[in-house]
């Protein structure tokens, strides 16, 4: 069969094909006591039957995070965190899961109508007890097939450990090792669940890879870890997220992601982030603590990330490509929005290590309320860099005057061949503007979407077609209210 | 005559800190009429347009308007703008980002669902944009582009003539459409002006000059100062004010 590119008519297109696996119900669930010392981990590595040299590899982490103190030298607020009070291990819960859409909370209802989510993703997304959930399964499982054709892997790392541990092995923390920093050695040592992919060399892998479809990501684990390899010549693209807004009873996050390009390969990483951001007063809301790396490894490959951040009380992200290959290049490209208390410091790394490498960043911040929006970058260019050229653009835009906009950009180039530009602009939505939108006809917050997405549009193009539009709209949900 | 479209009854409007700029107009438009507002520096003309529109800013102190037998004040300026009440700005507003076209289909859009009209075609759309860029001599790369953005002075007056003709206004109030323009844009933008002239419309000109009134010929012309319609003629006062100036009005000015 072909496949065809617009990835929600797959699982539309599958999922009437009917199942053909039943569910298979995991081992018994239970739960981790709280706190974190080496019995939790081993408790972890047990539970998921790992091979010793994992749980070695998580108790290396786990010493390395003993040594390390949580950083503090980014622009937010928050009280600190008890990680001895935190439970690393947690079972579904399925007791409390409403039976159906009527006992789900009308005002998630609502979003997800102006979202335009299918009816049958709202009952999963809204965490309702249906079939839909073994349909995703089976459609997953599906899949899978359809790509193993091609030799493709995409999997869980739990399945992934035991089906194909050389490859898993070989490249786990090869990007971000274990102590790379206190959030990354945090992940390392209890690490729940999370993605592989491996693309192998000359396949372009034909649809755009995604947890489970984007189903599956209302499941999505306290700390996941997501490692992704495109061999030589490979090209993939991978969606993580989901527009739909997820309620989450864990109030910290700390996810890895790992993405290795060899030579020619090339990776798009694209993220929708719309994770609970508490409340107009800024109580609950999740901490997103997330160190993703990409690295070229090989001449002439590529690594681009676009993240489109609107969730979450506490952002704290930063993207980054290690530019080892010759030729190779790396692309950042963000939009994050912060409105009521929400704070985002977040921006990329860009090293250039190869000849003639280049970077694009392309940085979008918009804050309203009171939020607190903070790009942060770093470009170095290391001597055998020659011929390195990096282009940086920050474009921060201000709805009312009692939000912030900060960019902080910290450029390090040790060739003098180099080149580094960096452009930064700060703006605010004038009434002017909203005005005009009025007078021909729009409404208040139709104008407003309208200006932002205007803003926002040379990122927002770089997402595949489907998120984009989903995207655009997420926009204007997550500035409700910001404007009269 | 019946109803007027525009009926404005002692309006007085003043700035948030309190200075009055409006100080009791009085001005009937009824359909099919082109007025023209002559007046000189700060008299109040862009004041009372922005107040039609319903811009924030203004206080209203005293008076009425009605606005097709309707209390014009108490709508918000989208409201406004679907019943038909069209402002082109002095100075055009920039959106970066914001296609043009699409900025302008996603007004009409906008409009035509508050009448409860269903959103009009792509293509329907395209044609009938593309036959009123002819008519203002306007490039079509200007379709394309960001609002306004980066448009030249002239570029940006047809552009606001052009969403006028797209959004088919019933009261159109054209604020300076005619400052900054060399001779053969003041030339295009009152040829699509003129072209838009209709029975049921009515047009109010805002202007310095009576140049754009030698080619529109309104049926009324007023003369504003100091927030007050100060003379109400025909043609041939426009013509008395390029001779004389306004310093016939004596005090005020």
């Amino acid at each position: 069969m072909t496949l065809p590119l617009d990835s929600r008519e797959t699982v539309r297109f599958l999922a009437e094909e009917g199942y053909k696996y039943g569910f298979v119900t995991e081992i018994e669930a239970e739960s981790a006591p709280p706190g974190l010392g080496e019995e939790t981990v081993r408790f972890i590595s047990g539970k998921k039957g790992e091979p010793s040299w994992l749980l070695e590899w998580r108790l290396s982490a786990l010493a390395a995070w003993r040594q390390m103190t949580p950083p503090n030298w980014a622009k937010l607020r928050l009280a600190p965190i008890d990680y001895q009070a935190i439970s690393y291990y947690s079972a579904p819960k399925q007791k409390t899961a409403p039976q159906s859409l009527d006992e789900v909370d009308p005002e998630l209802l609502r979003t997800y109508e102006k979202l335009g989510i299918p009816l049958k993703e709202r009952e999963v997304l809204a965490g309702v007890a249906v079939d839909a959930v073994f349909d995703s399964v089976s459609v997953a499982t599906t899949f899978k097939e359809e790509l193993a054709k091609l030799g493709i892997i995409f999997c869980s790392i739990g399945e992934a450990v035991r089906e194909h541990p050389d490859l898993v092995r070989r490249y786990l923390g090869s990007v971000v090792p274990q102590g790379d920093n206190f959030f990354a050695a945090l992940n390392s040592a209890v690490f729940s669940d999370g993605t592989f992919a491996y693309i192998p060399p000359g396949v372009r892998c034909p649809l755009e890879l995604s947890t489970y479809f984007r189903i599956n990501a209302a499941k999505t684990g306290q700390f996941e870890r997501t490692l992704i390899v495109a061999d030589k010549g490979a090209a993939v693209s991978y969606l993580e997220g989901c527009t739909a807004p997820q309620r989450d009873e864990n109030q910290l996050h700390a996810a890895v992601v790992e993405l290795v390009a060899e030579e020619d390969a090339a990776i798009k990483y694209s993220t929708v982030q719309n994770w609970y951001p508490g409340d107009a007063e800024g109580k609950g809301g999740i901490y997103n603590f997330v160190t993703k790396r990409g690295h070229c490894r090989g001449a002439r490959s590529k690594i681009s990330w676009t993240q489109v951040e609107t969730g979450s009380a506490i952002t704290w992200k930063y993207p980054s490509c290690i530019l080892e290959g010759d030729r190779s290049i790396g692309e950042f490209y963000s939009v994050a929005i912060t409105n009521n208390c929400q704070q985002a410091d977040t921006g990329t790394k860009m090293i250039h290590i190869g000849k003639e490498t280049r970077s694009t960043i392309l940085a979008k911040g918009i804050s309203a309320g009171r939020g607190q929006n903070t790009y942060r970058g770093l470009v170095r260019v290391l001597p055998r860099a020659e011929g390195a050229r990096n282009h940086t653009r920050c474009d921060s835009l201000l709805i009312g005057d009692r939000c912030g906009a900060h960019t902080v950009p910290y450029i390090e180039t040790r060739n003098p061949s180099a080149r580094v530009e960096h452009e930064a602009t700060t703006g605010k939505i004038s009434e002017d503007q909203l005005f005009y939108c009025r007078q021909r006809g729009l409404g208040e917050e139709d104008a407003l979407s309208l200006i932002v997405n205007g803003f926002c549009k040379e990122v927002l193009k770089e997402l595949p077609m489907e998120f984009a539009v989903e995207a655009q709209k997420l926009l204007a949900v997550s500035l409700e209210g910001s404007v009269g | 005559m019946g109803l007027p479209l525009l009926a404005v009854e002692d309006l007085h409007a003043s700035l948030a800190d309190g200075r009055e700029i409006l100080r009791g107009i009085n001005l009937r438009v009824h359909e099919g009429e082109v007025h023209a507002i002559m007046g000189p520096n700060g008299s109040g003309k862009s004041t009372l347009a922005a107040v039609l529109a319903g811009r924030e800013g203004y206080r209203v102190e005293a008076g009425r308007v009605f606005y097709r037998g309707r209390d014009l004040l108490s709508m918000a300026p989208e409201e406004r703008a679907a019943e038909g009440l069209f402002l082109a700005f002095q100075y055009p507003v920039e959106i970066p980002g914001v296609n043009n076209m699409v900025f302008l289909r996603a007004a009409l859009n906008a409009q035509r669902r508050r009448h409860g009209e269903s959103e009009i075609d792509a293509g329907e759309f395209l044609r009938a944009v593309k036959k009123k860029l002819a008519l203002l001599d306007m490039d079509e790369a200007l379709l394309h582009r960001a609002l306004n953005a980066g448009f030249s002075g002239g570029e940006k007056k047809r552009n606001e003539i052009l969403q006028m003709a797209i959004l088919e206004p019933r009261l159109a109030v054209l604020d300076e459409v005619d400052s900054g323009l060399d001779i053969d844009a003041l030339k295009a933008v009152a040829k699509g002006v003129e072209s838009l002239r209709a029975p049921d419309r009515a047009i109010v000109l805002i202007t310095h000059y009576e140049r754009l009134l030698e080619q529109l010929a309104p049926d009324h012309v007023h003369v504003l100062n100091a927030g007050r319609i100060v003379e109400s003629g025909g043609r041939e006062l426009a013509a008395e004010l390029e001779r004389h100036g306004y310093a016939f009005l004596g005090e005020g000015t």
